[in-house]
């Protein structure tokens, strides 16, 4: 499944530096659901550059596992909050956007 | 459907239109809203909490700090929004920072420019070499990343007001939002500093050593609805905001209470008001008034050829003014003999004959070598 994942307010710089992804993403072979609990999985497992997780990298994503508070995520521009947050089932072509609130500015 | 519901609203729709989808959940209220109604919420509390505080006067001419970051990208498009229409008749003028950060300032400076454009605002750009004879390269380079954030507090506090000074003007607004106040607020309240607790909940923040007054529109603005604000209306800002080494402290509030928030969706208002209801039983601190400042900031703005601290111009912030409140060598608003930015100067420039003596280099891009790391530290 086509899925597409942006980063604005400086989370990409633990992903090594790219601002946005277009990744094919299958199935979790254990069969539990493709929902946006299984993609921040994914996301720290192959795309958070190495020297990032080895620096904190996780931590300014993910806190016990959840996203950390201080992100917000857009599913196709729209709050997660109104599309069942973690457990949201992700659809063919859906564009994640992660922005980090916690920057100043 | 059952009859038992009396809501005939479909569940899908806006909560203040129930026409639209909705596009997000307001933190402060939990109600969902789609974007027209989101901005005109948005807009609407802002220009409430510039009245209610009377922020603006007509013919006033105001800066808006602005490091081409979402908050005063934010703060210039909405500041302009609101100017034209409820008639503030309010002049706005940008004012930025160049901090002297190799590879990384001129692109949030461009943003800026960019913006001066799009908003039609005139825009000041002050450098820390013209205002101190230091870059933030050059300091970093001297002392190293460990200390840099008391550098950068005092200079870029003291560069805002002396850049307003040189425009004459003597209110500046800035970005700060109901999640950096409340973080102020718990960060005072941990250190038992009561005399800042009982100030920092201010909308306008009168202190002794600046000649300037300033103005947070964004009291009761929460960050996401900010990040979202920018996002949905596409406003052209700079993403990586660099924050120089932020203070730990200050992170480790900001996390606390975004894991508050998480459970308890009001909490930043909520500590907010708890702020504004402390009280100070005796204020022994005396401030400057409306009348001295504006007195202040009109002589200061006369002398100008005194830009450059590092050189020491004593005549040019140092007119009819009394003697008592004042740096003694260069003349600006300080509680104590020498202001904090000259006492930080000396350092740096004995540092710097030392290192002269010594037949030292100075490298360049010292900062921007290190900024992906504290990035890391956000
Ligand atoms: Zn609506
Ligand atoms: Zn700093
Ligand atoms: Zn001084």
């Amino acid at each position: 499944m086509k899925i597409n994942i942006e980063f604005s307010g400086g989370l990409e710089t633990v992903f090594q530096n790219i601002r946005k992804y277009s990744i094919d993403l299958e199935a979790p072979s254990d069969g539990s659901p493709l929902n946006i609990k299984y993609l921040l999985t994914y996301m720290v497992d192959v795309l958070m550059d190495a020297d990032s997780k080895a620096n904190g990298g996780v931590g300014l994503f993910l806190l016990d596992g959840l996203i950390r508070p201080g992100v917000l995520i857009l599913i196709n521009d729209t709050d997660w909050e109104l599309e069942g947050e973690e457990e949201y089932l992700l659809q063919e072509g859906d564009i994640i956007l992660f922005a980090s609130t916690l920057h100043g500015g | 459907m059952s009859g038992t519901h009396a809501n005939t609203v479909p569940l899908r729709m806006c909560e203040l239109c129930h026409a639209r989808k909705p596009v997000l959940r307001r933190p402060k209220t939990l109600q969902k809203l789609c974007k027209p109604c989101f901005y005109h919420v948005f807009e609407t509390e802002i220009h409430n909490t510039i009245m209610e505080a009377k922020l603006f006067h007509r013919g006033e001419r105001v800066a808006i700090g602005a490091s081409g970051g979402k908050d005063s990208t934010v703060l210039a498009h909405v500041m302009k929004t609101l100017n034209e229409r409820y008639d503030y008749g309010v002049e706005f003028v940008l004012l930025s920072i160049d901090e002297g950060i190799t590879g990384y300032r001129d692109d949030s400076l461009e943003t800026v420019k960019r913006n001066k454009e799009q908003y039609s605002m005139d825009l000041e750009i002050v450098s820390y070499s013209e205002l101190y004879g230091w870059s933030m390269d050059q300091i970093v380079a001297q002392i190293g990343n460990k200390n840099n954030c008391t550098y950068c507090g005092v200079f870029r506090r003291q560069a805002l007001d002396r850049g307003s000074v040189k425009l004459g003007i003597s209110h500046i607004l800035t970005g700060h939002n109901a999640d950096d106040m409340a973080e102020t607020i718990l960060m005072n309240l941990l250190r038992g500093d009561v005399a800042r607790l009982d100030r920092c909940t201010e909308i306008v923040t009168d202190s002794s050593d600046s000649p300037v007054k300033r103005s947070k529109p964004f009291k009761y603005t929460y960050e996401k609805e900010i990040v979202l604000y920018a996002h949905y209306k596409k406003l052209d800002y700079f993403s990586t905001e660099c924050t120089y080494s932020p203070e730990a402290f200050r992170g480790t509030a900001r996390t606390l209470i975004k894991n508050l928030e998480a459970v308890r969706p009001s909490s930043i208002i909520d500590i907010i008001k708890s702020g504004e209801s402390f009280v100070l039983l005796k204020n022994q601190k005396k401030y400057p008034t409306p009348a001295e400042r504006q007195e202040t900031a009109t002589t200061m703005a006369t002398a100008s050829t005194c830009q450059n601290l590092a050189q020491g111009a004593p005549s040019a912030f140092d007119p009819n003014v009394t003697r008592a409140n004042r740096c003694h060598t260069c003349g600006y608003l300080s509680m104590n003999k020498i202001c904090k930015a000259c006492i930080l100067l000396e350092g740096l420039n004995a540092g710097r004959a030392k290192l002269e003596l010594d037949g030292g280099v100075e490298p360049t891009g010292q900062a921007a070598l290190t900024k992906k790391l504290e990035q890391l530290s956000f």
